[in-house]
């Protein structure tokens, strides 16, 4: 019993893209256009998930399962082999469990939130391919088969950004979104391949055990590849410079970018900084530093830019680019437990975040908070799940955001990164300060917007009330020094590896550091409604603090869009022309020419070959025939004696041939 | 030995069949000719077999064939020529050239 939902777990990579391909075909003509399938098939995954979940809980759970697929070459005396599978251990198992229990949530919204909605079908088939790419990424067992859900979680993140593109902004937007991306995944592929080449396999536990070990090949690359892996995951999750996407990636509807900010993509290069985390512990220790430092500019820096934005889903946006930074300090600063377990906790309060957020645009037909306001009443379900949310972000104890905050603190202060830590703490007070801010403007006050809001239907609402429970109380998995009787911890869960992970687990609750991180969330949230908390009128009162230079900076996002795009088009616009000229003067040249002479080869064969000697043989032959027919019809004249007198003239004939000539 | 007698009379019958089916245009004459060329050759079957006799008969046992045949066949045209009459107010060979390309 135990072991079949451990060698069966595959079918949890697959049922979503089964359901893809279904909905394509039949969805349509389905009640809920395909909804039930996508449903379906997340609801079964959700049952291995959560089977795993609780056996990884008691008992751990560590098996493998690969498929030669082909054989690639030899390396230094390896035989590197292309393998598909899936790996069901501590850290897939908590993924898997995530991505399908807030997708099922995100799909089951998703129903009353697309309701009459256009390609209703196909945005389904779009989400399931979304989520179950990034399965088949979180149960890859090598680079390869992560980097091929890498790719389908671009490619499916592309098609829901640009769902509506009868925008062309939208269209822009989700280009942007994959062309950042693959600017990053250059940077994966090329870390994948000098890494497998230095341990002569793609295997991830062959590189972690190659680590642990001090492999001398692979230590000497650890820090290129270890870096070049690094960049691969700025981009998905969205690091600072490659952040810009996310943002844009608002575009889509409010479910994808809810899953997508949640479970689904941006987690993903957390994940794969998780799953190489022995590189980075044992060998790739001068690359961490930096990393620290970008996930740092990260936390805070992107953290500040939720506070101009007026779209609630760009605040969510800025503050996910914002907690993504906190992740990947943690895992770079050697906080494995740490990062995961916030990338754990975000998932369900962002999650929640972004579908009340939905709940609230779905009710006032406005992304922008300046439409909104005083919606409390209105939407009381929809206030208080959104409020837990905000909370649990803000890291108020004891809801599930604290203590994964206070956890990431506490490595950080651990590992030797002070000054980090207190921009962590920094970044709390932002956070508090930010969420406080969408809170006031959408909720409190005033509303400003056009008719009556009223609240979502109850598909809408109950995944509200679903994911606001383990907001508030995922947390207590995780209490620094406390292990639960027969179930342990969430370190213990994520300790289930192949090898030892090596972090460092606090034994009991830092009071001093907590304390830091709770006076930081309230100040913030204190500030926040000192500012915003009362009623005003117009955009720029609400704002109400325009600090001379800051302001400008900020909603401006930095520059760094102008920046970009401004780089990107000096040096590549250039490249882009000689490429083009390249491609009409050189190669549209030699294709014209062999195309021409394909032409005249066809015209000669058709004209001489087929249509005269081959027609030829046939016309004449028909017309021989014909010709004979019409001269020896004219023998059936209809006459009965002319035939009586030509067969006794051949009566005759033959008489006289035998009469006389024999 | 009077078997040339026999022969010549009935060749001279023979032709006269003949003349009669290519010049006649009258359908019921053309069919008389038929039963001419046909007794011309029953005749031929007789002398022959005067002269011949094998033990069975063979020349006289044809001969009824041929006029059992012969009856038949004449039934079978009349009745066909009786309906083209019906049909055709006509019984000229001439008019029946119909079956033809």
């Amino acid at each position: 019993m135990t072991t079949f939902f451990v060698d069966t777990a595959g079918i949890m990579l697959v049922l979503p893209l089964v359901a893809f391909l279904m909905i394509m075909a039949v969805g349509k003509r389905m009640k809920l256009q395909g909804a039930e399938i996508a449903i379906g098939a997340l609801a079964i995954n959700t049952v291995w998930a959560t089977v795993l979940f609780v056996m990884n809980m008691t008992e751990g759970v560590l098996a493998r399962t690969t498929f030669e697929i082909a054989r690639i070459g030899t390396v230094a005396g390896n035989e590197i082999v292309f393998e598909l599978g899936w790996v069901v251990d501590g850290l897939s198992i908590m993924m898997f469990f995530l991505v399908n229990l807030v997708g099922l949530l995100v799909f089951i919204y998703a129903v009353g939130y697309m309701h009459g909605d256009v390609r209703v079908p196909w945005f389904f088939a779009a989400f399931s391919l979304f989520a179950g790419s990034m399965l088949i990424l979180v149960g890859a067992p090598n680079l390869i088969q992560l980097i091929i859900g890498w790719e389908g979680v671009g490619l499916a993140s592309y098609l829901l950004i640009g769902f509506y593109w009868e925008d062309l902004d939208n269209v822009r937007a989700g280009n942007k979104a994959f062309l950042v991306n693959k600017v990053a995944d250059v940077g994966l592929i090329l870390g994948a391949i000098i890494v497998a080449l230095a341990v002569g396999s793609f295997d991830f536990q062959a590189i972690n055990v190659a680590a642990v070990e001090h492999l001398e090949a692979l230590s000497t690359v650890a820090v290129v590849g270890g870096l070049l892996l690094f960049l691969g995951a700025m981009g998905k999750s969205a690091q600072f410079p490659f952040h810009i996407w996310l943002p844009d990636a608002m575009a889509g509807p409010t479910p994808v970018s809810a899953l997508m900010h949640a479970a689904t993509m941006v987690t993903a290069g957390v994940y794969l900084m998780a799953r190489t985390f022995p590189l980075y512990q044992s060998l790739a220790e001068e690359a961490r530093p930096w990393m620290v430092a970008i996930g740092a500019i990260t936390l805070f820096g992107m953290g500040l830019l939720a506070l101009v934005a007026d779209d609630i889903k760009k605040v969510l946006a800025y503050s996910t680019v914002s907690q993504l930074g906190y992740m990947m300090t943690a895992v770079a600063a050697g906080g494995y437990t740490a990062g995961m377990f916030h990338l754990y906790t975000h998932a369900f309060f962002k999650a929640l975040l972004f579908l009340g957020a939905g709940a609230v645009i779905h009710a006032v037909h406005s992304n922008n908070m300046s439409d909104m306001g005083g919606l409390r009443k209105d939407l009381p379900v929809t206030y208080w799940t959104f409020l837990i949310g905000s909370l649990s972000l803000a890291g108020i104890i004891p809801l599930a955001g604290f203590w994964s905050k206070d956890e990431i603190l506490a490595t950080l202060g651990h590992e030797g990164y002070t000054a980090v830590m207190w921009i962590a703490i920094a970044g709390a007070f932002v956070t508090a300060f930010y969420m406080t801010r969408a809170v006031a403007l959408t909720f409190h006050g005033t509303y400003k917007g056009h008719g009556h809001p009223h609240e979502a239907p109850r598909v809408m609402t109950v995944p509200l009330v679903l994911l606001a429970i383990p907001s508030a109380i995922a947390g207590f998995f995780s209490i620094p020094g406390v292990s639960l009787p027969g179930i342990g911890n969430f370190g213990e869960w994520l300790a289930v590896r192949e090898v030892t992970m090596g972090d460092h687990h606090a034994e009991g609750i830092q009071w001093a550091l907590a304390g830091s991180g709770i006076f930081a969330a309230l100040a913030g949230i204190a500030l926040g409604w000192m500012i915003f908390g009362k009623d005003r009128e117009t955009q720029q009162a609400r704002d109400g603090f325009e600090v001379p230079v800051l302001y400008p900076l900020l909603r401006n996002k930095y520059y760094m869009d102008d920046l970009a795009g401004g780089v990107v088009g000096g040096t590549m616009g250039p490249v882009a022309q000689f490429v083009n000229w390249t491609n009409t003067y050189v190669i549209d040249a030699l294709v014209n020419a062999v195309a021409l002479l394909t032409k005249g080869l066809g015209s000669f064969v058709y004209g001489t070959i087929d249509q005269r000697g081959v027609d030829g043989v046939v016309h004449g032959l028909s017309a021989a025939t014909d010709g004979a027919g019409s001269a020896l019809r004219k023998m059936q004249s209809g006459r009965v004696q002319q035939y009586a007198a030509s067969f006794v003239g051949g009566v005759l004939a033959l008489i006289i041939v035998f009469v006389f000539v024999t | 030995m009077l078997l040339n007698q026999f022969l010549i009379l009935a060749a001279a019958l023979f032709a006269l069949g003949i003349y009669g089916l290519l010049v006649r245009r009258n359908l019921v004459l053309i069919l008389l000719s038929v039963e001419l060329m046909l007794n011309a050759v029953n005749i031929n079957l007789i002398a022959f077999e005067s002269v011949l006799r094998s033990s069975l008969a063979v020349g006289q046992v044809f001969t009824i064939f041929v006029i059992t045949v012969a009856a038949a066949e004449v039934g079978i045209g009349l009745a066909i020529v009786i309906m083209i009459f019906r049909n055709r107010r006509s019984a000229n060979a001439d008019d029946l050239s119909l079956m033809r390309w």
